[in-house]
């Protein structure tokens, strides 16, 4: 008989004393999963100087945050947050355990679900609750966590789950889930562990010499108009047309991964399976066939424009407007209009 | 200085070039259709290697991959670019292995091999995305890792200095071997094959490859010993068949799922200034732009 609670954990990333956007995201995911489970929402934030850092997380429903301040773990090493983790999930026995794939979550996470045995999938775009039959061996499980990711390099969805081992564990990129603020009354409970009971002289084997956070120069993630340009556009100077509609509408430049790879935009302007997930008002795709790991992370714009010489071109399926033209053609008339009727 | 590298490598169905055939009626990827290729990544972290091995003479090379037996395309890739030698992880119990029944199968035949003083890998395989076996063979071994590596800087008394690269900028890290390295696609692409190198290793085989081969290699490979490739089991590593493959994976597929998108109706819209401007007009005026 397991005796523990059994909740839901989610590890919070810090810097410089801010949650990560995605850490947020998702602890606004598990309070919906941990209210379908009838379970608790429980927060992790491992670093230093953290007075204060569960003001941040409670208004997305945290029911306890578990804190672990301590000099030694201002920058983020691999062993002592896999340490405390460790040790944290054998005392609390979390039924599911979530965090951001990114350069941290992607590093901590596969390192803790080995040392504990459990299963992890990597990347996840959508997680839910449901059951499984084990037909073979007769055996129901309730309410396991379904992990769905794509695979294949997104040709196909796959619905991953854990039956027997625990936590579940999962990743999720920014941005996949919404943030949503659960109520601004709420309030959890504050729990300081003694870091020393946890991390040992061994857990700090790699030492971070130098370290610059090249902040981002394009905020793609929140803008409600995103310019997207593929392949199709053909030059870098043609992608410039983009940033020039993009500057008179007041929207940001994207890129397919075909167009990054081409050179034409940089690596952080990359939207898609693989780049970022933007979900926007407007989305205006120039020269963008389509691929199904492109569509994955634009799908949920309000309205889309395809402009493409191409009218079988595969992402005109989901589009609400077509245009089928060259962008050098297309793209002019609308700055041209907008500058001339906007006021 | 001399080091004892490891180099992780994965035959990969090439996910980049999907054709129309890659799937199958019943939605499951027909991997016949799809050309098998050395992981990219895997090849960023063997030139990282050759690096290393180039930097401190004496230094080794050893290539370890697991998969079926057309997988030791992967050994002989590397040691035509300047490996020393590989081992052939296979057997039918490690199929259907998720990253951790991978990881643990990797580690034991790690053991096998004996010291060592670095592992390098890709930091993921393009058929997965995972990243995650890199980690797991860490904390496998219980050794330290260093994940989005971009450059292996330089390695002296025992310390080993590596940049990384992460989402918004750039860490070096310094850190005691063995430690385990996964490399990121950012670092430089590998050098090609060696023309003396593929003639050195052309006829290098597998037991097993040899077998399928009407050719008699007896004389060749008692010659050469360096040109038999050698292939381990689950029992040749010494591991528990219950944590390899199938059974030894805690995540289970429960469903698989082609990829559709729900088509929508579309207006169409000519690339003339009329239709451009009533389009720019409707979207000023419904507020979605200005």
């Amino acid at each position: 008989m397991i005796m523990k609670m059994n909740n839901l954990f989610v590890y919070c990333e810090i810097e410089d004393g801010i949650v990560a956007d995605v850490s947020l995201e998702l602890l606004t995911k598990g309070k919906s999963l941990a209210q379908q489970l009838g379970c608790k929402l429980e927060a992790i934030a491992i670093g230093s100087h953290l007075s204060g850092v569960e003001k941040q997380v409670f208004p997305y429903g945290v029911d306890k945050i578990h804190i672990f301040d301590d000099e030694r773990l201002a920058t983020y090493t691999s062993l002592p947050h896999t340490t405390i983790l460790v040790k944290l999930f054998q005392k609390e026995a979390p039924q599911i355990a979530l965090m951001g794939a990114t350069c941290i979550g992607r590093d901590l996470g596969p390192r803790v679900s080995s040392a504990l045995g459990s299963g992890l999938t990597a990347d996840c775009t959508s997680l839910e609750i449901g059951d499984h039959e084990e037909k073979k061996e007769n055996k129901i499980y309730k309410d396991l966590l379904y992990q769905i990711r794509p695979a294949f390099g997104g040709n196909i969805v796959a619905t991953i789950i854990n039956p027997e081992c625990r936590p579940q564990m999962a990743t999720v990129r920014e941005g996949v889930m919404k943030k949503e603020v659960f109520s601004d009354q709420h309030i959890g409970e504050v729990v300081c562990h003694n870091v020393s009971e946890y991390v040992t002289e061994e857990d700090f084997a790699i030492t971070v010499l130098d370290r610059h956070i090249e902040k981002s120069k394009c905020n793609i993630k929140g803008a409600q108009i995103v310019v997207a340009g593929g392949y199709g556009v053909g030059s870098k100077e043609n992608f410039g047309l983009l940033q020039e509609l993009a500057a008179t509408i007041g929207g940001e430049v994207g890129a397919s991964r075909a167009a990054v790879d081409a050179g034409f935009a940089e690596h952080e302007r990359q939207i898609g399976q693989t780049g970022v997930t933007v979900r926007p008002k407007l989305y205006i795709a120039c020269g963008i066939s389509g691929q199904i790991q492109h569509i994955a992370g634009m799908q949920e714009s309000s309205i889309i424009i395809s402009v493409n010489n191409d009218p079988m071109a595969p992402i005109n399926t989901i589009a609400d407007y077509v245009i089928t033209g060259t962008v050098e053609e297309v793209i002019p008339k609308m700055i041209k209009y907008y500058k001339k009727n906007s006021k | 200085m001399s080091l004892r590298i490891i180099v992780l490598a994965k035959q990969v169905p090439d996910t980049r070039n999907v054709g129309k055939d890659a799937m199958k009626a019943d939605g499951t990827v027909n991997r016949a259709a799809l050309p098998a290729i050395f992981n990219p990544e895997d090849l960023n972290a063997l030139e990282q290697a050759l690096r290393l091995k180039d930097k401190y003479p004496g230094s080794t090379i050893t290539l370890l991959t697991m998969g079926p037996s057309r997988a030791a395309d992967v050994i002989r890739e590397g040691l035509f670019r300047g490996a020393d030698n590989g081992y052939l992880l296979t057997d039918r119990a490690f199929a259907g292995a998720d990253t951790l029944a991978t990881s643990y199968a990797l580690s034991k035949a790690i053991e096998k091999i004996g010291d060592f003083d670095l592992i390098v890998c890709g930091r993921q395989a393009i058929d997965g995305d995972t990243d995650q076996v890199g980690p797991q063979v860490a904390e496998k071994l219980n050794i330290p890792q260093v994940t989005y590596a971009e450059d292996i800087l330089g390695a002296a008394n025992g310390l080993i200095k590596i940049k990384r690269r992460l989402e918004r900028g750039v860490e070096v890290v310094e850190g005691a071997m063995p430690l385990v390295v996964t490399v990121n696609g950012s670092a430089p692409a590998c050098r090609p094959r060696n023309a003396r190198l593929i003639q050195k290793y052309k006829h290098a085989k597998t037991v097993t490859e040899r077998q399928a081969d009407d050719t008699d290699y007896t004389e060749l490979f008692s010659a050469r010993p360096y040109l038999n490739l050698p292939e381990w089991s689950v029992a040749d590593v010494s591991a528990d068949v219950v944590q390899c493959g199938l059974s030894g994976s805690p995540t289970k597929v429960k469903k698989i799922e082609n990829v559709v998108f729900q088509a929508k109706e579309h207006r169409s819209v000519e690339p003339t200034d009329d239709d451009i401007n009533g389009l720019m007009k409707e979207l000023i005026e419904n507020h979605t732009i200005g």
